[in-house]
C-alpha cells in the first residue's frame, strides 16, 4: 500500500514540474478522448497546441494569443491574491460583465462627443463597476457571514441577465435597425481600444495585464499587505495575532479581483468585443480560475498559464475549423487540466511512501 | 390566490433543486463540501435525456442520470479523499468539466424531443413524488439510523470517528456518490421532466442554488424542502408575471431566483452567525476539511 506523508515544503523544481506534468497528462487524456470520438489524436493535439503558433496560419493566430491572454491574465492576477488568503471569488465572470457594462455606459453617454478624457473615464468606470460587483459578496460576508463563493457565483447569473437587458433595452443601438446590442465602440474613435502595435494583438488590456503581473508580484512579495494575505491563507488564527483584520482583507481581495475583472471586461467591450451584447460574458472569468491555479497563484506562473490557456482557445477554434472538432472541446480540456493539476499537486504537498507506516 | 394547479407547478419547479440539495445535504453532513453540484446536474440532464431518447423510456433516463451523476462524483471523491486535494477547487473543476463535457457530447441531441413522462397521482409525475418521499427518508436515515449516526459522526469530527475505528474515507465516498446520484436525478428532471429537450447549460445555476439551499436549510432535509419550495414559488411567480405580460423586462424578472438566493443566504447566514457565537451552529464540524490519517 502507498501512503501520503506531508511535506513541510516542496522543492522548487517540483513546484515548476507539476503544472508541466498536468499539461502533458491533459494532452494524453485529450488524445485518448479524441481517438474514442473517431478523430486522429495526434493531428487534434497538434492543431490545438502547435499550429496556432507555428502552423501555416500562424500569422493570423499569433496576435490572437495576446488578445485572449490579456483578460485571462488580468483577471487571474486578482483572483490569485484572494485564493492565497483563502477568499474564493469565483464570480469574476460577473464582475467582468459589469465592468464592461459600466465602462461602455460612459462611452455611450458621451457619444458622439470627442475628447481625450473619454477612454480614461471608461477605464475608471469599468474598474469601479467590477469593484462594486465584487464588494457585494465582500460586504455580505463581512456583515452576515454569507459564503462569498455562492454569492459571487449567483451574481454571475444576475450580471448575465443585466447584460441581456442592456443589449435589448437601455443600451440598444438606436441606429441598429432594432437588433439587440449596443453601438460598436470600435467605430467610435474616442472610446475604442484598438491594437496599439499593428499585427501584435497588443491593446490597452494587454498592457494592463502586464502591469497587473508586476503589481501583484510587488504586492505579494514586497508589501506588508501581501504578507498579511499569505499569512491569513496559511494560518488564519496566527494572522489575527499578527494584526490582520479579516474583514478588511475580505474587502480588499474581493474588491481588487473585482476591479481587475471589471477592467478586463471594459477593455474587451471597447476592443475585440466592441459592444455590449446579450451574450457579452465569454467565460474568461471562469477560465481565469484555472489560469490562477495553473500558474500556482504566482504572477510569473499566471503569465505563462494565461498564454497557454489562450492557446487552447485559439487552437480549439482552429481544430473546429480544420477537423470539425466540437466547439466545447476546449472547455473539456480546461476542466481536465484543472483535475490533473490538482492531482499532481498532491506530489508537492506530500511524499509518497510505500508500506503502512514509517 | 394559490390554487392547486399553481401549487403543482411549484412542486414541479422545486423538484430539481430539492433532489440535488438533498444529495448535497448527505455529502455535507459527512463533512464533504462538493461544489460540483451544477456539473453533476448538467451531466444528469444530458445522460438522462440521451438514455430516454434512445430507449423511449423516461425510467431508463432517470436511472442513467443517477448513474452518470454518481460516476462523475467519483472523480471528485478520488481526488479529495485519496489525493487529498482542496475541496473547493476540486468541486469547481467538476462543475467546469461537467459543463464542458455535456456541451461537447450534447450537440447531436439539440432540437430533439424527450419521450412523454407517464403521469402519476394528480397528474404529477413520479419523480416529483419521489423527491417529496425522500425528504422524510433522508431525515430518518440521518437522524434515526445507525449508518446515519456514523455518517454524521464522520462529518462532525473525522479524527474522532477515525479513532473509533470508522472508515472515514469509505463513508465519505459513499456520501459523495449518493449526492452525485441525486444531483443527476435532479438534472434529468430539468431535461426530461420540465423542458422536454436538451440545451447546453440548461440547468442555469440550479446546482449553485441547491448549494445555497443546504445552508439555508441548516443541513436539515425538512429545511431543504422549505427552501426548494421557496425557490419553486419564486420561479413560478416569475413565469406567471412573464405570461401575464407585466410591463417589466423579462431579463430583470429572470434575475429573481438568483437575487432571492443571495437575500436568503444573507439572512440565514446572519442567524447562524449569532448561533455560532452562542456556541451552537448547524454546520458540520469537519465540513470542507481534508481528512488525513497519520495513524
Amino acid at each position: 500500500m502507498f501512503r501520503l506523508e506531508p511535506r513541510a515544503s516542496a522543492p522548487l523544481w517540483l513546484e515548476i514540474a507539476t503544472p508541466v506534468l498536468a499539461v502533458i497528462a491533459t494532452m494524453i487524456a485529450g488524445g485518448v478522448l479524441f481517438a474514442l470520438m473517431g478523430f486522429d489524436p495526434v493531428a487534434a493535439v497538434r492543431t490545438i497546441f502547435w499550429d496556432p503558433l507555428f502552423g501555416p496560419a500562424a500569422g493570423y493566430s499569433r496576435p490572437q494569443l495576446l488578445v485572449k491572454a490579456g483578460p485571462l491574465i488580468l483577471i487571474a492576477c486578482g483572483l490569485a491574491v484572494g485564493f492565497r488568503a483563502g477568499i474564493w471569488n469565483i464570480g469574476a465572470e460577473g464582475q467582468y460583465i459589469v465592468g464592461g457594462i459600466t465602462g461602455a455606459a460612459v462611452a455611450l453617454a458621451a457619444y458622439p462627443a470627442a475628447g481625450a478624457w473619454i477612454f480614461p473615464a471608461m477605464v475608471v468606470a469599468g474598474a469601479a463597476g467590477g469593484w462594486a460587483w465584487g464588494m457585494i459578496p465582500a460586504l455580505l460576508r463581512n456583515w452576515f457571514g454569507a459564503s462569498e463563493i455562492l454569492v459571487s457565483l449567483m451574481l454571475v447569473y444576475v450580471a448575465q441577465r443585466l447584460a441581456a437587458w442592456m443589449a435589448f433595452g437601455p443600451m440598444r443601438n438606436p441606429e441598429g435597425f432594432g437588433m439587440p446590442g449596443s453601438r460598436n465602440l470600435q467605430q467610435y474613435e474616442p472610446a475604442s481600444n484598438p491594437e496599439i502595435i499593428a499585427g501584435t494583438g497588443i491593446h490597452w488590456g494587454v498592457v494592463a495585464a502586464l502591469l497587473a503581473v508586476l503589481a501583484i508580484w510587488f504586492l505579494m512579495s514586497r508589501h506588508i499587505r501581501g504578507f498579511h494575505i499569505r499569512a491569513a491563507g496559511l494560518a488564519p488564527r496566527a494572522a489575527r495575532f499578527a494584526g490582520v483584520r479579516p474583514n478588511a482583507l475580505v474587502a480588499f481581495c474581493l474588491g481588487l479581483s473585482g476591479a481587475l475583472a471589471g477592467l478586463a471586461g471594459l477593455f474587451e467591450a471597447a476592443g475585440p468585443g466592441g459592444q455590449i451584447t446579450d451574450g457579452f460574458g465569454s467565460g474568461y472569468g471562469f477560465t481565469a480560475i484555472i489560469v490562477a491555479f495553473l500558474g500556482r497563484l504566482h504572477p510569473v506562473g499566471i503569465l505563462l498559464a494565461g498564454l497557454l490557456l489562450a492557446l487552447t482557445y485559439i487552437g480549439g477554434e482552429l481544430a473546429q475549423l480544420m477537423l470539425q472538432l466540437p466547439a466545447a472541446t476546449v472547455q473539456v480540456f480546461q476542466g481536465m487540466l484543472l483535475f490533473f493539476l490538482l492531482a499532481f499537486d498532491t506530489l508537492t504537498r506530500f511524499r509518497i511512501r510505500r508500506g503502512r507506516r514509517a | 390566490m394559490i390554487d392547486l394547479t399553481t401549487f403543482l407547478l411549484l412542486l414541479s419547479a422545486a423538484t430539481p433543486i430539492l433532489l440535488a440539495a438533498l444529495g448535497e445535504t448527505i455529502a455535507e453532513r459527512a463533512g464533504v463540501l462538493n461544489l460540483g453540484v451544477e456539473g453533476m446536474m448538467i451531466t444528469g440532464a444530458l445522460a438522462g435525456f440521451a438514455a430516454a431518447h434512445a430507449t423511449g423510456s423516461t425510467g431508463a433516463g432517470f436511472a442513467a442520470a443517477a448513474l452518470a451523476g454518481a460516476a462523475l462524483s467519483l472523480i471528485f471523491a478520488v481526488l479529495t479523499q485519496y489525493l487529498l486535494t482542496n475541496q473547493v477547487a476540486t468541486g469547481l473543476a467538476l462543475t467546469l468539466f461537467g459543463l464542458g463535457l455535456t456541451a461537447m457530447f450534447g450537440k447531436p441531441y439539440e432540437g430533439l424531443k424527450a419521450p412523454p413522462m407517464p403521469g402519476g397521482p394528480l397528474g404529477v409525475n413520479w419523480i416529483v413524488w419521489l423527491g417529496l418521499a425522500l425528504v422524510p427518508l433522508v431525515w430518518l436515515f440521518l437522524n434515526r439510523s445507525r449508518a446515519g449516526l456514523i455518517l454524521r459522526g464522520v462529518g462532525e469530527n473525522h479524527d474522532a470517528a477515525h479513532a473509533l475505528g470508522y472508515k472515514v474515507r469509505a463513508v465519505r465516498v459513499a456520501a459523495i456518490a449518493a449526492g452525485g446520484a441525486l444531483a443527476g436525478l435532479g438534472g434529468a428532471y430539468v431535461s426530461i421532466g420540465i423542458v422536454l429537450q436538451w440545451t447546453e447549460g440548461m440547468t442555469a445555476g440550479a446546482g449553485w442554488i441547491a448549494l445555497a439551499i443546504v445552508v439555508f436549510a441548516g443541513w436539515n432535509p425538512w429545511g431543504v424542502l422549505a427552501g426548494a419550495w421557496l425557490f419553486g414559488g419564486v420561479t413560478v411567480m416569475q413565469l406567471r408575471l412573464q405570461a401575464a405580460g407585466v410591463s417589466f423586462p423579462v431579463q430583470l424578472l429572470s434575475m429573481a431566483p438568483y437575487l432571492a438566493t443571495i437575500l436568503v443566504l444573507a439572512v440565514i447566514s446572519a442567524r447562524q452567525k449569532y448561533a455560532r457565537a452562542a456556541g451552537g451552529g448547524a454546520a458540520p464540524g469537519s465540513l470542507g476539511r481534508t481528512f488525513h490519517a497519520l495513524r
